[in-house]
């Protein structure tokens, strides 16, 4: 059901959607579908949750945080089943749900906990007869829109800040994943949190997605998911209230490894770094670029060990790979394939879907890539590695930074001097230096470019959740 | 008890924080028959001191001997300073963990004082006299609190990167200290253990921790929960004794890395010096005050009479933030006078472990004769005894709540720290005339200005030379907001963000990037 002032409500309009197991292609369950009247609802249940004279706004911040804490512990308690629930939903291997997806909002929750008191203004010696201060005060309503690549880690990476700084909140989790985000609307609730100060609108993008983007009673939007959504979000937001935005979109990241790599380090973080979560994902480095010398190896191991990729049902422990989200993203993998293919890159493993039943995809490894194939310049955001050749580092740098995207880059070389310089020239908003996806909360996320609008995590993920307030005050005469 | 009113207590941010109103009854004493940890701490093991000394401690509302502690002396400060470097060394199990474990530790020890939340306050009150209801609501409350508070800061100590000239890449490192000696007063021995501990577990150093020789009990018992925590051995060392020994040796130990103390300004001297003389240890000082309240014609008189008679008696007078001198301005000097005088006669004096108690007695017979001997020099040096300035009958250790009034900035009861249930008033004129008295002290640790007017509470706090200015109130003190003292008050803060300086050594990193590479 739709989550509003803690309480479960069916849509307003009667209607219900249903959500799928992407293993089998069978249907889950239904879901209530929410639509404008809904997010109307949950606005106006968030905006008297987030009134001067409210239980959450007159609470102590140490006490925002016990929540928070409280909220990460009943996560921690539910792990299994949440873990379960998230692989039923994604097709994403159960050991990774387990492992990182439930790691990584519980973390993300304690993290964002410990900021709720630590959220400091200034004082400020200004000119003249006065004494200024500054309040970091929380924006208000805050509408989050989440992807169904890492669902319950996105409501996380969403919720902990916004809760931390003060804020309420109107999340629309994405149709095809509603099922763990709805799951926490129930933990929320246990863990204390008063109503209304976090309501939960599962629905479609077109229609509750929009209705927040340009709702007048939302002061702040943030959305993970593709460019051209994105887009349209911000275009909502300046033409409705001028609300704030954050976006964290799509990316097509460089990965380069030197030919003074450790060699055997850099194909299996190649090899995860975009196939990880069946290749759904934001940060996916899906343009390989590999020095000369090495480049022959690198090609040879990295089918080898795409080859070794097991592919199968998400609870099969030893199941790598599970099926992509939807039929949609499916063929949209297949099709971008087929363009590699008719472009002239050499495919050299995978390519087809593997079996009848569920939205499976083979691992996909193209070489002999050229920069102008629609593979080397379009989001695949499937099991689909793209591997290119490079003489120079200046060429390198140049080919890596030529996308209107930027949110991730990676760098595999032993020798200090490629390793800084390398990583300050990419126009990146996280580089990897030997490593990849290596994530954590404590540390900011974002996009340059076309890849979004702010940062999430870290300290400075708070900023996007305060609005500054300047207090002035006329001092009498004297000035000690 | 009009003092201190436990009900207020019991709710205790109950309402703000959005809970249902404690309707629970006033949590009770546990009766403790055997105290189980009367050793020395280290490496998560009890020793017996190594020259087989033992003192006594003592429960001051009764003069009755508790239990025996191991003494620590300076060999086994030696042993703890050992296990305390060797757990902090590099690629130690302390060392290589994540940062956020060390928060989920702090927390899971927040976590365990929740738990024996009334048997710690029990044996608080036992050792120090506070009573027990005080103990729960305010220093339980205080140490988990402070544990929370440092337990979120661990994974966001930052260092910085900045532009610095030519081809080099820089950036700080905020690494801890090393091994932290601690040593703590008897006035607040749970709440001053945290303050101390929080902070340097949070930047990931070592400590070596000795408590007062008055009041051992409640350190030694944490000592079983932060090893039923999880800390790894030797993290945290806890050595009770006396100054003269374990504490100089702390305070002059080669092998500690920076020492923490509060106490006496005096002895804040010695242990500085001591640091000097030995390896230049980092130092920071919690010391005494001789805390001034001024209270304006257009304050809330009642809020003021109770907020300062707050500031002078709670703890018996036993705090470092005590306002024993309050300035009133002359138009309504006579009316807070017999306001105050009134009220200190309703404190109730009694056993501290029943409910109805306010106020208990003094730390022990020096601390005592000390007091009765300022009490003296005032009613000989010409002040008007208002109230009390006496022992209570029959009663060992107790004094009655004791008021002065027409005292002048000369007297010693003016200028000298007594720590104890006095008050002393004075009368002002002008706000200018007011400040400069105020500040007219080596001291400077807490103030307080009760005032409606929003010119002269701004003016006012920014004149005065204190740590800590409450504006119509007193004794406000918060984890996440640092306290420490102006001159000889101390040097250095805690709590807040600040306290973290004072536990981290920051390590600038530069490289040089090669001249050939130019993109």
């Amino acid at each position: 059901n739709i989550f509003i002032n803690n309480e479960w409500h069916d849509s307003v309009s009667g209607k219900v959607f249903s959500t799928y197991n992407p293993a089998t292609g069978e249907k889950i369950c239904d879901v209530q579908e929410a639509d404008k009247a809904d997010v109307d609802k949950a606005v106006q249940a968030a905006r008297s949750a987030f009134s001067l004279d409210s239980v959450w706004r007159k609470m102590d911040a140490s006490e925002r945080g016990k929540l928070l804490f409280k909220l990460a512990d009943l996560v921690e308690r539910d792990r299994a089943y949440l873990a379960t629930l998230e692989s039923l939903d994604t097709g994403k291997p159960f050991l990774s749900s387990f492992f990182v997806d439930l790691q990584g909002t519980i973390k993300t929750f304690r993290y964002f906990a410990g900021w709720a008191d630590k959220i400091h203004g200034s004082t400020i010696p200004t000119d003249g007869e006065y004494f200024t201060l500054t309040r970091h005060e929380p924006i208000g309503v805050c509408g989050q829109i989440v992807p169904w690549n890492f669902p319950l880690v996105m409501t996380a990476w969403k919720l902990g800040p916004a809760l931390s700084c003060g804020n309420t909140v109107v999340l629309k989790p994405a149709e095809q994943t509603p099922l763990t985000c709805l799951y926490i609307g129930a933990l929320i609730r246990e863990a204390g949190f008063p109503p209304g100060v976090v309501n939960i609108l599962p629905g479609y993008g077109p229609t509750a997605g929009a209705a927040i983007a340009s709702h007048m009673g939302i002061d702040k939007v943030a959305f993970t998911g593709s460019t051209e959504v994105g887009k349209l979000i911000q275009e909502a937001a300046g033409k409705s209230n001028l609300k704030r935005v954050t976006l964290e979109l799509g990316g097509k990241s460089p990965n380069i490894i030197f030919a003074d790599a450790d060699f055997e380090l850099a194909v299996e973080q190649a090899h995860q770094g975009v196939f990880f979560n069946n290749g759904q994902c934001c940060t996916a480095g899906s343009r390989i670029f590999v020095e000369e010398p090495i480049y022959d190896e690198f090609v040879r191991r990295s089918v080898e060990r795409a080859r070794r990729r097991t592919v199968g049902n998400p609870f099969d422990p030893t199941a790598e790979q599970g099926p992509q989200v939807s039929v949609e993203q499916q063929r949209r993998v297949l099709e971008l394939i087929q363009s590699g293919i008719t472009e002239g890159a050499k495919l050299e493993c995978g390519g087809k879907a593997p079996l009848s039943k569920g939205f499976f995809v083979e691992p996909t490894v193209f070489s002999d890539v050229q920069d102008h194939m629609r593979i080397a310049k379009e989001e695949i955001f499937g099991p689909v590695q793209q591997i290119m050749k490079f003489k120079t580092i200046e060429e390198v740098i140049e080919r890596a930074n030529n996308t209107e995207y930027g949110l991730a880059a990676a760098v595999f070389t032993t020798d200090l001097n490629k390793a800084m310089t390398v990583s300050a020239a990419l126009q990146a908003g996280t580089v990897w230096i030997n490593c990849y996806n290596a994530l954590s909360c404590q540390c900011p996320f974002g996009g340059f470019k076309m890849s979004g609008n702010g940062r999430e995590l870290g300290e400075i993920g708070l900023k996007e959740y305060t609005e500054v307030k300047t207090i002035t005050m006329k001092m009498s005469g004297k000035k000690s | 008890a009009l003092h201190c009113d436990h009900a207020t207590m019991a709710q205790n941010g109950t309402i703000e924080n959005g809970l249902a109103r404690n309707t629970s009854p006033l949590p009770q004493p546990v009766k403790i028959p055997e105290i189980k940890h009367t050793k020395i701490f280290i490496n998560n093991e009890w020793h017996t001191s190594i020259k087989g000394k033992k003192f006594p401690t003592i429960n001051p509302a009764t003069g009755v001997k508790i239990c025996d502690v191991e003494e620590a002396d300076k060999a086994d400060v030696d042993e703890a300073v050992r296990a305390a470097r060797a757990a902090g060394q590099r690629g130690s199990e302390w060392r290589q963990m994540d940062a956020s474990s060390r928060g989920r530790l702090l927390h899971r020890l927040a976590d365990l004082l929740e738990r024996e939340r009334a048997v710690l306050a029990t044996l608080e009150s036992m050792d120090t006299g506070k009573p027990f209801l005080h103990a729960f609501f305010v220093d339980l409350d205080g140490s988990i609190k402070t544990l929370r508070y440092y337990a979120g800061w661990t994974d966001k100590i930052h260092g910085k990167t900045m532009p610095v000239d030519e081809n080099f890449v820089c950036f700080t490192k905020h690494e801890p200290v090393g091994v932290c000696g601690a040593i703590i007063p008897w006035n607040f021995p749970l709440l001053m253990f945290m303050w101390k501990i929080a902070p340097a577990l949070a930047c990931g150093n070592t400590v070596v921790i000795k408590p007062a020789e008055q009041t051992p009990l409640t350190a030694l018992h944490t000592g079983a929960l932060i090893k039923e925590a999880g800390f790894p051995p030797g993290v945290v060392n806890i050595v009770p004794g006396f100054g003269p020994t374990a504490g100089a040796a702390i305070g002059s130990h080669m092998n500690i890395d920076k020492v923490a103390f509060t106490g006496s300004t005096e002895v804040g001297q010695l242990i500085k010096a001591a640091a000097a003389k030995s390896n230049l240890k980092r130092v920071t000082l919690e010391l005494g005050g001789k805390n001034p309240c001024i209270v304006f014609a257009d304050s809330d008189l009642q809020s003021a009479v109770e907020e300062t008679q707050k500031g002078a008696f709670f703890n018996q007078g036993q705090a470092c933030t005590a306002a024993s001198r309050v300035y009133v301005e002359e138009a309504v000097y006579d009316e807070f006078l017999r306001l105050s005088v009134e009220r200190a006669k309703n404190i109730a004096i009694g056993d501290p472990l029943e409910p109805r108690t306010s106020h208990g007695p003094q730390i022990n017979q020096h601390q005592f004769d000390k007091i009765l001997e300022l009490v003296a020099s005032g009613k000989k040096e010409g002040a008007t005894l208002e109230c009390g300035g006496c022992a209570v009958e029959d009663r060992g250790l107790f004094i009655h709540p004791t008021i002065f009034s027409d005292v002048k900035d000369h007297m010693r009861i003016a200028k000298e720290e007594i720590f104890g249930p006095v008050q002393c008033i004075m009368k002002f004129k002008t706000q200018e005339e007011v400040i400069d008295r105020a500040n007219g002290t080596q001291y400077g640790l807490t103030a307080a200005v009760f005032t409606r007017d929003i010119h002269r509470a701004m003016s006012v706090s920014a004149a005065l030379e204190a740590g800590t200015v409450w504006v119509n109130c007193y004794n406000a003190l918060h984890a996440q907001a640092p306290f420490g003292g102006y001159k000889m008050s101390g040097n250095g803060r805690e709590l807040g963000e600040y306290a973290l300086a004072e536990y981290t050594e920051v390590k600038a990193i530069t490289l040089k990037l090669s001249e050939r590479l130019t993109l």
